[in-house]
């Protein structure tokens, strides 16, 4: 495995190189305002360059080229770093690809089984076309299951070989093209035109063709620019200056304007301007090795903002099923009589509750399972008339079931719940359980405590989101009693009981009305106006295609929990791009000191003492500024590409941390940088 | 640095921190329309001024209309002060019979009152008459100033109010921060500094007979102003016997009140309040300069009020504070210490003594000294006031940096009554989107979110200042007529030049002096500047309020960025510092900075 990913990482890296050279034409570089400028200072510098070859240089033609030749590496660097982001995207674009490889695929005149069949090349399917997929065979395009179910491997888009079922109705009728059929059959409808299906838009997001400005991009390019005209001015008039002091000075040399180019690209936002598009492509990719598309950059950005996170109970906070916990046994009944009868009775119950059952009885009382069938018992499953389930063996009929079918169940054989009983009924409920009372015949044994269990680590997670900011939601349809107990329990901050999904999208809006950004996860069809509505909407995989349309992140893994992995991803990349940028200013003040004594010597020889650095030459000085501006670049590239560390602790916190590492660091580093390569050159 | 000189600055400083809490509430209160006291007595003056100009007080104005109400208000004030100017021969109160003030000299004069820049090109007892004062300068002092309170309070309000678009009303902002605010403040200044004897009269100009006549030697000019020469080529100088001198007169206390108030600096004498008419006394020179903080420190408090988070307001005075101490205590410390070069001849030029003055007196009154020279020149460069009691081009190279950086920063440092504020709070928003960046959030400030609309207009609020200032340096600088009015050769006279673009494209006003201001590329190309400056900077600041004050406010949480805290305050005097270092560091560098390092210092 090792292997692979080392292997896979060179033929990126051989590419990325390749692209970097490649990025050089002006309709390449013009899409990043920032780095145009380089690409101009470039052919500035080759151009003043071949003029001191023909012998008019304005200064030593070895200083011109090592300044051009810098240059154009700083460029290289930046084209390089966008490259390595993109290589990533396309290694696994090309996996996609292998999947959309030409189908056969059976299409019918009608939505029936035995309706004709007409074979037809899958690119040729349109919305709206029924076809037969049987077992062994590919899905030709995207579409939803309208009759039947299968057993379908969908490790092409999701990496997972376990196979999933698929059936009509409900919330997992969706299908995606290049996926396999493994058992059984189903008629799809197909939803997608030819290259609008989700394959198709997944390579395209993952390439990064389709890659918009997020607004923060925005804003801090807009910044980034601004500064960089700024730079572009104060080292313009510096010509004019230069000539002022010379003429009041009386003597020196007309700053070069080689040196005025080196100095403005030293000064201009490079290092973050080269690595921009790579931090953001990079979130895409990072988004991707979690298993979550995101359908557009903007649903990242605002992952990091969101502040209230709406969770579905079942699934996301509790495991899906609900566990016996405890046996709590009738007055005159000893533990082991009910753990005795709710074994028998649960020993061919294959539901998780039955099992559940058997495994405390074994785990707390040793009760070993036992063979029904030796026991001369039968199984009396269970049925929705009566609600109930149980076993008969020798003069006992053990029955569990739910409160009020028992109670039904004992009247019609002239029984009643004694007080105690109803009391301890009553408690569990109160506690957010769900009680199941054991009897036999008329005689009642007791009540098993069956509970929602809460996922590992969840208490502690919330804990975190909360120190974050975020506040967290549990959604369920639980009655109110039962959904605070286990919100408390779980640690969230607040609950909506009884929720139908109208309930959802009023809850949304309301909030979002109170000015919160709110996340939700969901995959039916009934979510979809919720998600839509929600302003980072995560749906699972498996969702109906309604949902997947209305959402705008899908995680392949069908994970509710992942949404609060995107919240941290979303958070990274803005932090990213931030300490990127206050370490890219912070560093113009090294540059400064390194730069303006050795430009303005000449004409001011006082000026040395701003040298403090003690750079041998001018000369020396200015490269080694060039030098370490653009092999900053390629430094902070692993930092672009796997983001700044991110810990959930306050912002308060995290800014001192971000402040003091980029910021303060960014003003120190340099110094040492541009002393060491100075010391290096003059060897 | 002296003990007493410690002791000068901390009265001072103390002074000030005891009004800004008074002040402050007196000046919110104004303009939250609540009582504040003086309600009874000019409240119906308000009515009454609302009542003939036809204004709706109720009334509420979008960004839009705010902005345009405030150009075609600064507008007409432009074409008065330019129309006084040239009408002066003819009006009354022109005792000197002074003659119409020339186009270039009245445009530079009257865009410099209207952008509350104050830069003065004219000498003033030698050109404007009383009635020019009164009614062109004095007044545009007041309505500039009121001007740059009403453009912070649609700031406020933007932040305040949410999914609205109304800002207030310009007419209403103007009116009130004039009667209540601005009008109250001068009349007892005024008083006050009248009692001192700054002088507040109609007469001529007096002419005495000195008690002993003064002989000194000048070169003998013909009637064009060509030097005579001898055979030889050279000049001829003939000796000159003056037995009698012209003292001004002039209505002065009324206008330096508000020019101290107002931060406006536009002196009644040429040398500003380093005359012993405009400034007679150590008393009124600390009352002037109290005068010149007043409002800038109290509209933090002010702020904080009207947010309703008074640690917001009292964390930008202590940013302010934090940038503006050390300033004093560098620009005092360097005069103190005096001409490094001196050491050379054997003098020790360092004040020593408490009470002896030493270390560098040029071009300083000794009824001030140097702590309060030093003192002043700080406060009126970081307001954007701009009025001297010292001739800053005989301070020493650091003395001289002090002031030159302060307006560097943007005049946020306190900066202008309103205006100054309002720039910090741009500043804010830019640090609030860098930091935003670093705790992975969408910046967002008070509540609202910071978007790429409000970085595009905050960035070129920001940075156009920059721009502007260093391009015209370079024009001067490259051209004969921009070189030609240098005094001073080498760094020096490149500060010159520095400093008068700064001093006006940050609508500050104070002169460097030196520099021969008064010809027709500086009066133009200055008169452009502060123009296009002060407008440029109003009209993306009103677009960010309009912009904010339609969005929903944010509740607060863990995860949003506290703007009080010490952490925030520093990242913001860090963001002011970089832009204006990383903008100036080069021209600093050619200036005073190189200035300073050949005195040998």
């Amino acid at each position: 495995m090792a292997n692979k990913i080392l292997s896979w990482n060179t033929s990126i890296l051989k590419s990325a190189l390749w692209d970097a050279f490649l990025k050089l034409t002006p309709s390449q570089q013009i899409r990043n305002p920032i780095m145009f400028t380089v690409y101009i200072s470039s052919l500035l510098t080759s151009a003043l360059f071949i003029q001191a070859i023909t012998g008019h240089g304005e200064a030593p033609t070895h200083f011109i080229l090592a300044i051009t030749f810098w240059l154009w590496l700083t460029l290289l660097f930046a084209n390089f770093s966008e490259a390595m982001a993109e290589g990533r995207g396309k290694a696994q674009a090309q996996e996609l690809r292998r999947t959309r490889h030409e189908i056969q695929a059976k299409k019918l005149a009608r939505p029936e089984r035995k309706a004709k069949i007409t074979l037809i090349q899958s690119t040729k399917l349109k919305e709206g076309d029924w076809v037969l997929i049987e077992a062994g065979d590919f899905i030709p395009s995207d579409g939803e299951v309208i009759e039947g179910i299968a057993s379908v491997n969908e490790s092409a888009i999701t990496g997972e070989s376990a196979p999933v079922i698929r059936e009509s109705g409900g919330d997992r009728s969706s299908v995606t093209g290049g996926t396999q059929v493994l058992s059984d059959w189903i008629i799809v409808r197909i939803t997608a035109n030819p290259g609008e299906t989700f394959i198709d838009q997944m390579i395209a997001l993952v390439e990064g063709a389709k890659r918009q400005k997020t607004p923060n991009e925005l804003a801090l390019t807009i910044l980034l620019s601004g500064l960089t005209i700024v730079f572009l001015l104060v080292c313009a008039t510096l010509l004019p200056f230069s000539l002022y002091s010379i003429h009041a000075a009386g003597s020196g040399q007309v700053i070069s304007v080689t040196v005025l180019i080196a100095l403005f690209v030293c000064l201009s936002p490079t290092t973050i301007g080269g690595l921009l598009s790579a931090i953001g492509i990079a979130g895409m990719n990072r988004m991707l090795q979690s298993n979550v598309i995101a359908l557009s950059g903007r649903a990242i950005e605002a992952a990091g903002d969101i502040d209230i996170l709406l969770l579905d109970k079942t699934g996301t906070i509790t495991l899906g099923n609900r566990q016996a916990t405890e046996f709590i046994p009738a007055e005159d009944v000893s533990i082991e009589q009910l753990a005795d009868a709710a074994q028998l009775a649960s020993l061919a119950d294959e539901t998780p509750e039955g099992r559940s059952i058997v495994i405390l009885a074994k785990e707390k009382y040793g009760l070993r399972g036992r063979d029904i069938l030796e026991l001369g018992a039968t199984f009396v499953p269970f049925t929705a008339q009566t609600r109930m389930s149980g076993a008969n063996l020798a003069g006992r009929q053990i029955r569990k079931g739910a409160a009020e079918a028992i109670e039904i169940y004992l009247k019609e054989m002239g029984g009643t719940f004694s007080p105690s009983i109803q009391e301890k009924i009553a408690s569990i409920s109160r506690q957010g359980g769900t009680p199941l009372v054991v009897v036999d015949g008329k005689k009642v044994l007791g009540v098993l405590y069956l509970k929602d269990i809460i996922k590992g680590g969840m208490r502690e997670r919330f804990t975190e989101l909360r120190k974050m900011g975020i506040k967290t939601i549990m959604v369920t349809g639980d009655n109110p009693l039962t959904a605070a107990a286990i919100a408390a329990e779980a640690g969230v901050d607040d609950f909506l009981a009884n929720a139908t999904p109208e309930d959802k999208l009023k809850l949304i809006r309301k909030l979002q009305a109170e000015g919160h950004l709110v996340a939700m996860t969901g995959d039916g069809t009934n979510d979809a106006p919720a998600l839509a509505q929600a302003d980072v909407a995560l749906t699972m995989n498996t969702g109906t295609p309604a949902a997947k349309e209305a959402g705008n992140l899908i995680d392949l893994d069908s994970n509710p929990t992942k949404l609060i992995e995107v919240v941290e991803i979303g958070k990274q990349l803005l932090m990213t791009r931030g300490a990127l940028t206050t370490f890219s200013i912070a560093n113009d003040a090294a540059k400064y000191f390194a730069i303006i004594p050795a430009a303005f010597v000449a004409t001011y020889p006082a000026l040395n003492k701003l040298n403090i650095m003690h750079l041998a030459t001018p000369h020396s000085a200015i490269l080694s500024a060039v030098i370490f501006n653009a092999l900053s670049i390629v430094a902070l590239l692993p930092l672009a590409l796997r983001g700044v560390s991110y810990s959930r602790t306050s912002a308060a916190h995290l800014l001192r941390n971000n402040v003091l590492i980029y910021g303060l660091g960014g003003l120190i580093v340099p110094f040492i940088g541009i002393k060491l390569i100075d010391i290096f050159l003059s060897l | 640095m002296t003990g007493n000189g410690i002791l000068q600055i901390v009265l001072y400083f103390l002074i000030i921190l005891a009004c800004v809490k008074p002040l402050g509430w007196y000046i919110a209160k104004i303009y939250e329309n609540k009582p504040c006291g003086l309600n009874q007595l000019l409240q119906p003056i308000e009515r009454y001024i609302y009542k003939i100009s036809g204004v709706q007080p109720t009334q509420e104005m979008g960004w839009k209309k705010y902005l345009y109400t405030m150009l075609v208000f600064n507008l007409c004030g432009l074409l008065a002060v330019y129309t006084l100017q040239r009408l002066q021969y003819y009006l009354p109160l022109n005792p000197q019979n002074f003659p119409a003030v020339l186009p270039d000299l009245s445009f530079n004069a009257a865009a410099s009152f209207v952008t509350n820049t104050n830069w003065q090109s004219y000498s003033s007892e030698n050109t404007l008459s009383y009635m020019t004062h009164m009614t062109a300068l004095t007044v545009q002092n007041f309505l500039s100033a009121a001007a740059g309170m009403s453009l912070l309070m649609a700031l406020i309000r933007s932040l305040v109010r949410h999914e609205t678009n109304s800002l207030g009303n310009f007419w209403v902002d103007t009116v009130r921060g004039i009667i209540y605010i601005l009008l109250p403040l001068s009349f007892i200044l005024a008083i006050a500094l009248s009692a001192q004897g700054v002088i507040q009269n109609f007469k001529p100009y007096q002419t005495i007979q000195l008690l002993q006549p003064i002989h000194y030697q000048k070169t003998k000019i013909d009637s064009l102003g060509n030097p005579f020469k001898d055979a030889k080529g050279n000049l001829i100088r003939e000796t000159v016997k003056v037995t009698e001198q012209k003292i001004p007169m002039g209505p002065a206390a009324s206008q330096i009140a508000i020019k101290q108030l107002g931060t406006n600096g536009g002196g009644f004498f040429n040398t500003n309040s380093a005359h012993p008419f405009e400034n007679p006394t150590p008393l009124s020179n600390f009352l002037e300069m109290l005068a010149i903080l007043l409002i800038p420190s109290a509209l933090c408090y002010t702020f904080g009020l009207m947010i309703n988070d008074k640690r917001q307001g009292w964390a930008l005075f202590i940013a302010m504070s934090i940038l503006f101490i050390p300033s004093v205590i560098i620009t005092t410390y360097a005069e103190q210490k005096g001409n490094a070069a001196l050491k050379y001849l054997g003098l020790n030029k360092t004040a020593s003594s408490h009470f002896y003055s030493s270390g560098n007196m040029e071009g300083k009154e000794t009824r001030f000294g140097i702590v309060n020279s030093a003192l002043w020149t700080s406060a009126t460069t970081a307001t954007s006031n701009g009025s001297v009691n010292a001739m800053l081009d005989s301070f020493t190279p650091l003395g001289g940096l002090t002031p030159l950086w302060l307006m560097h920063s943007g005049e946020v440092i306190f900066g202008g009554v309103g205006s100054g504020l309002s720039g910090m709070l741009l500043l804010v928003i830019i640090t609030v989107f860098a930091a935003g960046l670093m705790v992975g959030r969408t910046p967002e400030y008070l509540g609202k979110k910071i978007e790429p609309f409000e970085m595009k207009m905050a960035t070129i609020t920001v940075l156009i200042m920059p721009l502007i200032v260093l391009l015209l340096t370079a024009i001067a600088l490259s051209t004969p007529k921009g070189i030609s009015s240098i005094a001073n050769p080498g760094a020096h006279g490149f500060t010159e030049v520095l400093y008068a673009f700064t001093s006006m494209g940050n609508n500050n006003g104070s002169a460097f002096s030196g520099l021969h201001a008064n010809t027709p590329f500086y009066n133009i190309a200055g008169g452009m500047e502060m123009l296009f400056l002060r407008f440029w900077i109003a009209i993306p600041t009103l677009a960010i309020a309009g912009s904010l004050v339609r969005k929903k406010l944010i509740p607060a949480n863990s995860g949003t960025l506290p703007t009080h805290t010490m952490l925030f305050i520093i990242l913001l005097i860090g963001v002011t510092c970089m832009v204006s270092a990383l903008s100036f560091f080069p021209s600093l560098a050619l200036g005073p900075i190189v200035e300073h390092l050949m005195l040998g210092g």
